[in-house]
């Protein structure tokens, strides 16, 4: 039970990561690729944390938690950079999306 | 021991900061940290020469839980190429910005210069994740500072690619943490053996590498994003940016997967031979001046990775050839990218067939362009050169006589698409254009750089034996 717990974060935090990553090709709009590469970034965080988790263990390990504790500060910032610059772009030139993949 | 490498990194951290908070000191503040940095670099290397390796635990915590810094020769240099780029881009970005430009382009040269020292130092694969992330986030604002549409659009493709190159990356860190209870590049180099969590970790690290180092055919976000730059930071983001994710490619092949991952290597040279075709034949095809230099560095790069198939078996032959392509091009693209800077101050434009008489009018940029051209075509006695006949003698000690027509032919290509531009550059335009003058600073700062890259192909021997200082192409992995 304890190891299967493990497994299944592992599982769900690649599904993730491939659910963000075929948005993020496929979605044109630049605030959904934005979103999915949040949800890709919370498939990897699970992954680090959650991959090692369940055992019979005293202490959690503290090593993941703080990988992922510096990519959740790393995330906030990049996030914050690509609604910045989508914003700009979407004062620009009137639509929120790249000129190569814009529909309609 | 002087604390050399912790001043690498904490200097432009310091003054990325007081240039921020002080805006109208920036300038100054900008040079004077790039001096010292040159200074660091200079006092690190001595001291790497005299004591050999230099290793440093941050706050004395030691591997696995604390943060390591480690130079060796392979990160010698790159800090070295790292410091001579930055002077003669911050020499050229005083002239460049003013005012209010100015005050936002100093903070950010300053992180992106923070972010490199740090990651050429590191030496855990996690620490090497969050440089890579400053890095990123530290280029694509720079990117974008011009503002204009083409700018701001071809950032925002660099920041997404950028990003999700760092996300393969961390989940590649996730898979060697969980198979072998390391971030430790020594430790991991001792646990690790062929098992899926390798492979996969492989895979995943030489994706996001291969996307944030713009490989064929992964080198879309490239093009765009180099060429709508301000010039200074095209200089900057061609010739170090990318070599920093080759950098980590480099360092974990060596360190961690190499003995592992012999079919990955295969891969690694074919698209590096697509890179080179394709990206010297678009090249050729380009009107606008920036769009041709910055094909002309998807193709370099694919010379990077025609390395990987010579591998072991060529030793420092093959491996110092791709270094020393990596130098050579670090200083040749960076002059060449500051002299179409100048180029598009002087004539308000970049249109290579409007060139009008450049040659007579801007001789020291035109001189600049040359001479780079001298070391991106590979002529002796040029740097370039000697990468490339490092390249050849591997590639035909080991009888892959295909990759040795590669390299030729990339040279040819190369040549065609230089001289397209001198050529330009002693015509008459069809229109004349007013000029606006140059400052002799920048033209100066693009000819020093172009003058160090010829001038890497006479220093040969020292740089190989400094590459040999710490083994770090001795190819560890697969348990010892």
């Amino acid at each position: 039970m304890t190891m299967a717990a493990g497994i299944l974060y592992a599982l769900v935090g690649a599904a993730l990561f491939g659910l963000g990553l075929h948005a993020l090709i496929v979605k044109t709009h630049l605030f959904r690729k934005i979103l999915a590469l949040n949800v890709m970034g919370s498939g990897t965080f699970l992954m680090l944390v959650g991959a090692g988790s369940g055992g019979i263990r005293v202490l959690p390990d503290a090593v993941p938690q703080a990988m992922v504790i510096t990519g959740i500060v790393v995330a906030v910032s990049a996030t914050a950079l690509a609604l910045t610059l989508m914003l700009r772009i979407a004062e620009e030139t009137g639509h929120a999306e790249l000129p190569g993949e814009r529909s309609g | 021991m002087a604390p050399w490498a912790e001043a690498l990194i904490l200097l432009p951290l310091v003054g990325a900061m007081s240039a921020f908070l002080w805006p109208r000191r920036a300038p100054v503040i900008g040079l004077v940290t790039m001096a010292l940095l040159v200074v660091s670099v200079a006092g690190l290397s001595i001291q790497v020469a005299r004591l050999g390796v230099y290793r440093h635990l941050v706050g004395g915590w030691g591997a696995p839980l604390g943060i390591d810094l480690y130079a060796d020769g392979l990160s010698l240099l790159l800090l070295a190429a790292t410091a001579v780029v930055g002077a003669a881009v911050s020499v050229y970005g005083t002239g460049y910005f003013r005012g209010h430009d100015a005050a936002r382009f100093w903070p950010l040269w300053l992180f992106l210069l923070a972010a490199l020292n740090a990651l050429f130092l590191s030496r855990d694969i996690f620490n090497i994740y969050v440089t890579l992330e400053l890095l990123g986030l530290a280029a694509v604002a720079l990117t974008a500072l011009g503002g204009g549409s083409d700018a701001l659009v071809g950032a925002m493709r660099y920041l997404l690619a950028s990003l999700l190159g760092s996300l393969l990356y961390l989940l590649g860190v996730a898979v060697l943490y969980h198979g072998f209870g390391a971030v430790d590049i020594d430790v991991l180099a001792l646990r690790v053996g062929p098992s899926p969590a390798v492979w996969a970790a492989l895979g995943l690290m030489g994706a996001g590498m291969c996307l944030k180092t713009a490989l064929f055919p992964l080198h879309f976000w490239l093009p765009p994003a180099h060429a709508s730059a301000p010039a200074p930071v095209s200089a900057a983001l061609s010739a170090l940016v990318v070599k920093a994710s080759f950098y980590v490619l480099l360092r974990m092949w060596m360190e961690v997967f190499g003995t592992l991952a012999g079919s990955a290597a295969v891969v690694f040279g074919l698209f590096g031979g697509a890179a080179v075709l394709w990206g010297s034949l678009q090249a050729l095809r380009q009107a606008r001046l920036k769009l041709l230099v910055a094909y002309s560095t998807v193709a370099q790069i694919g010379y990077l990775f025609l390395a990987f198939p010579l591998g072991a078996a060529s030793g420092i032959t093959g491996w110092g050839a791709a270094a020393y392509l990596a130098l050579s091009h670090a200083l040749a693209k960076a002059a060449m990218f500051l002299a179409a800077g100048n180029l598009l101050r002087f004539g308000g434009h970049d249109r290579i067939a409007d060139l009008d008489r450049v040659a007579q009018r801007l001789p020291l940029t035109t001189g600049a362009f040359a001479l780079a051209g001298v070391s991106i075509m590979g002529l002796p006695p040029s740097g370039g050169f000697a990468g490339k006949w490092l390249l050849l003698q591997a590639a035909l000690a080991q009888g892959r006589w295909e990759i040795a027509v590669v390299v030729i032919v990339g040279g040819l290509l190369a040549a065609a698409y230089v001289f397209r531009v001198l050529g330009h550059a002693f015509t008459q335009a069809p229109v004349p254009h007013e000029a606006k003058p140059v400052p002799l600073h920048m033209e100066w700062a693009a000819l020093l750089l172009a003058c160090g890259a010829v001038l890497l192909g006479f220093i040969a021997p020292l740089v190989l034996s400094v590459l040999g200082i710490g083994h770090p192409f001795s190819m560890g992995g697969a348990g010892s």
